[in-house]
């Protein structure tokens, strides 16, 4: 093949968008969805952009499509909970240039606070799905995903996985298509969803699932090969792939069009094959379709709703065994951890210290949880901590959240957290927000945000000031502190707990990631002077180990000289050092 | 026939890097490849794997247990975790050096004595000193490239392949310093 490359789903997925002729697109990062904004970016033809939240985003993309051009808006799936408001009503609206949503669940739970089901929403919203099982079909659906947006008049959500978008397999490049802008028509009875226009427009949705339904039987990505007929799989995305893997001999019907499904296929498949088994990750979307058109087949009796699939698992329910040899070691865990000279861990030194609880939130620093840190209490969704800790003084009284605090980094502050902040200051809090200023969206791999003064291509562009926006809101008392300064950070976080003014602390210091810093120095402990307590292990740094003679030492190559461990040295045993050159 | 190669290890070890070239050679001698990656959370500090496999047509991007034909492991423990997804006579590589996880730092866990003697004991162990290769040139990045040198062995294709391919996929500034690296590591296999 010429112009091949082996691309990770998501590049895929922003090729497929740059050759369909896509004029825009707008994201909120998310893992297992950031990259595709980040390989789009790179494409000239195409106007991409950072959103502070997927609402935002998917609002965005509408917009661009009632306009006349081709628009994309990615996230990832609790993303499309943010934006599911505006989805819901661009079903009814339909489009105008072609626009696709590309929704990333996370089945295994990688970097995610749960495991829901793409499908189910896009099934309660009425918007095609489209579902790829490569790289190569990712980028090919995109386009499809195009075609049908414009045909039938609908948005159309194209769904991956964690396993699809970060594996890399085979693409062929094509050329871009240039797509001719549409002309804007000005149609109130189609984009302004008043009741009176709605209500037409909900019975154009409903006819327009009709004819795609019938339509999908015929649709090139759903694809039926009849082999054995004693046994066929019914699946679809990556589970297919561990079909072929396990089974190549069995019957498939794999769809690519996974809502609406084809009736027509089904019902010719289920004559053809014996013993029909649903192969489907997460929930059983198609399962209860094909079960409701009165199918016997097998399913979610045999085959988890939660985790990833495989093709072991296959195998176990299959042949009762898997290709295992070896027993499984029982080693200690290694659960992820904040880097060495992270400056969140200055900050949850000093929660630890004064024994506050932290209503937490989604970034690196829900990592503040585990021991031997121990501060965040509760982690819910993108901006909850600060609204949390609203509902708990207002609920149990502004005692019980005497020591409390709501813990938000700056990327999800600006996402949804201000919102909630916004609530504090009208309702009257007392309670103490920090925000973990790193000057960057941290977890998801370092993407610039509206604070950050650069635009995702790379501009420079006016930096929101968060104090300044604080401030600008109302509230009264708003301190920026250097994260590593203890002392202070200590000071300001005792006495803003004990009083009764909303206080918002910022805690600043760079992601120690971030490209173009310099750590010219390092740690060392003198073992002289250490006399093995441990008191620096608990800030847990991975740095910094237990030598076999009892006494603390720190790894050099991991050290960042950030100096949070002499803080907490007694004996005055650890000492910053410029490292050799 | 599928070759199928695990690459384990500690979150900022540079693995991801290690399978991408991996694959990327793969794919320059003309097979079909799929490589599977691990971003997000899992990357601050935690356990990592990553997955290539390549053959005349490959399916599933994972590597599952009792296929792997090479597991590389950039530390011990992490050897220790995976192993059981080698199959019956595939080979453990082993960059020899301990990292301790969070569990084993707080005392809530040991670290395990006498790994290698122990995966010795069921499976085909090499082991190395990457992190010595990297010192020894001065950038404690490089190790992964003399990691990979030293698996290349195991995994096959020729020498001025890999190079190629090492050559174009590391950050461009740092091209002689990883080819160095991963030279020094394949000669040591070579041993």
């Amino acid at each position: 093949m010429k112009n091949q490359q082996i691309m990770l789903g998501n590049e895929a997925i922003a090729r497929g968008a740059y050759e369909a002729g896509v004029k825009l697109s707008s994201a909120y990062p998310g893992t297992p969805s950031t990259e595709i904004s980040e390989y789009l970016s790179k494409y000239d033809e195409v106007y991409t952009e950072w959103a502070p939240n997927e609402k935002v985003a998917c609002e965005v993309a509408i917009g661009a499509s009632i306009s006349g051009v081709r628009s994309l808006a990615c996230m990832k799936h609790v993303g499309l909970n943010v934006a599911s408001d505006p989805l819901y009503t661009f079903s009814y609206t339909g489009v105008g240039g072609g626009s696709v949503i590309v929704v990333a669940d996370d089945p295994g739970l990688a970097s995610s606070q749960n495991e829901q089901d793409t499908r189910m929403i896009a099934r309660s919203a009425h918007v095609p799905v489209l579902e790829p099982s490569d790289s190569a079909e990712a980028k090919e659906l995109v386009k499809l995903g195009y075609e049908i947006s414009e045909k039938y008049d609908t948005p159309v959500i194209l769904r991956t996985t964690t396993k699809l978008a970060h594996s890399q397999s085979a693409v062929e490049l094509c050329e871009r298509k240039e797509v001719a802008d549409k002309a804007y028509e000005r149609d109130a009875s189609k984009y302004v969803m008043m009741p009176a226009s709605a209500i037409g427009r909900h019975k154009a949705v409903e006819a327009r699932e009709i004819r795609l339904a019938a339509d999908a039987a015929t649709l090139p990505v759903n694809k039926m090969e009849i082999k054995d007929k004693k046994i066929g799989f019914i699946t679809c995305g990556i589970a297919y792939q561990y079909v072929k893997e396990v089974c190549p001999e069995a019957s498939v019907l794999k769809f690519g069009l996974v809502n609406p499904i084809s009736k027509e296929l089904v019902t010719s498949f289920c004559e053809k094959v014996e013993t029909v088994y649903v192969f489907e990750e997460l929930e059983p979307v198609l399962e209860e379709q094909i079960r409701a058109w009165g199918f016997d087949v097998k399913g979610k009796e045999l085959f988890t709703k939660q985790g990833e699939y495989s093709a072991n698992l296959l195998r176990r329910v299959l042949y009762g065994k898997d290709e295992s040899v070896f027993e499984k070691a029982d080693s200690p865990a290694r659960p992820p951890i904040l880097c060495p000279g992270c400056p969140h861990r200055s900050v949850f030194s000093v929660l630890k210290k004064l024994k506050i609880h932290a209503s937490g939130d989604i970034g690196c620093y829900t990592l503040g949880a585990v021991a031997p840190l121990s501060v965040i209490d509760t982690t819910i969704c993108m901006g909850a901590s600060i609204s949390g800790l609203h509902g708990m003084e207002k609920g149990k009284g502004k005692e019980f959240i005497k020591n409390w605090v709501a813990v938000i980094g700056d990327s999800t502050f600006l996402h949804t957290g201000v919102n909630s902040l916004i609530n504090m200051v009208y309702n009257k809090s007392t309670a103490t927000v920090m925000i973990l200023d790193n000057r960057t969206t941290g977890m998801t791999g370092h993407q610039e945000h509206a604070a950050t003064g650069k635009t995702l291509k790379g501009e420079d562009t006016y930096a929101i000031d968060l104090a300044a926006l604080c401030r600008a809101i109302g509230v009264p008392r708003v301190i920026e502190v250097n994260a590593f300064d203890v002392q202070t950070l200590e000071k300001a976080v005792k006495e803003s707990v004990a009083g009764d003014v909303l206080t918002v602390i910022i805690a600043k210091a760079p992601c120690v990631l971030l490209k173009g810093q310099k750590f010219p120095s390092s740690c060392e402990v003198n073992a002289d002077a250490c006399k093995a307590c441990g008191a620096c292990l608990k800030i847990g740094c991975p740095a910094i180990t237990k030598g076999a003679d009892g006494k603390m030492q720190i790894d050099s190559t991991m050290c960042n000289g950030c100096g949070l461990c002499t803080n907490y040295c007694k004996f005055n045993a650890i000492e910053t050092v410029v490292k050799e050159a | 026939m599928t070759k199928n190669i695990m690459i384990v290890g500690v979150g900022g070890q540079g693995t991801l890097l290690t399978s991408r070239i991996i694959g990327r050679a793969a794919l320059a001698a003309g097979l079909d490849v799929k490589i599977s990656e691990v971003h997000g959370m899992a990357q601050r500090g935690g356990s990592v794997v990553t997955f290539v496999r390549f053959g005349e047509s490959v399916y599933e991007p994972v590597v599952e247990e009792g296929q792997a034909d090479v597991v590389i492991a950039f530390e011990r423990l992490e050897a220790q975790r995976y192993a059981h997804f080698l199959k019956k006579d595939g080979v453990l590589i082993v960059n020899d050096c301990r990292i301790d996880p969070m569990t084993v730092v707080i005392g809530a866990k040991a670290y395990p004595e006498n790994i290698i003697e122990c995966l010795k004991k069921e499976h085909a162990v090499y082991t190395l000193d990457g992190r010595g290769i990297a010192l020894e040139l001065k950038n404690a990045k490089v190790l992964n490239s003399a990691v990979l040198g030293f698996a290349a062995r195991f995994i096959g294709f020729d020498e001025a392949l890999w190079l190629e391919t090492v050559e174009s996929t590391v950050p461009q500034k740092t091209v002689a310093i990883n080819r160095e690296a991963f030279l020094r590591g394949y000669a040591l296999a070579g041993k």
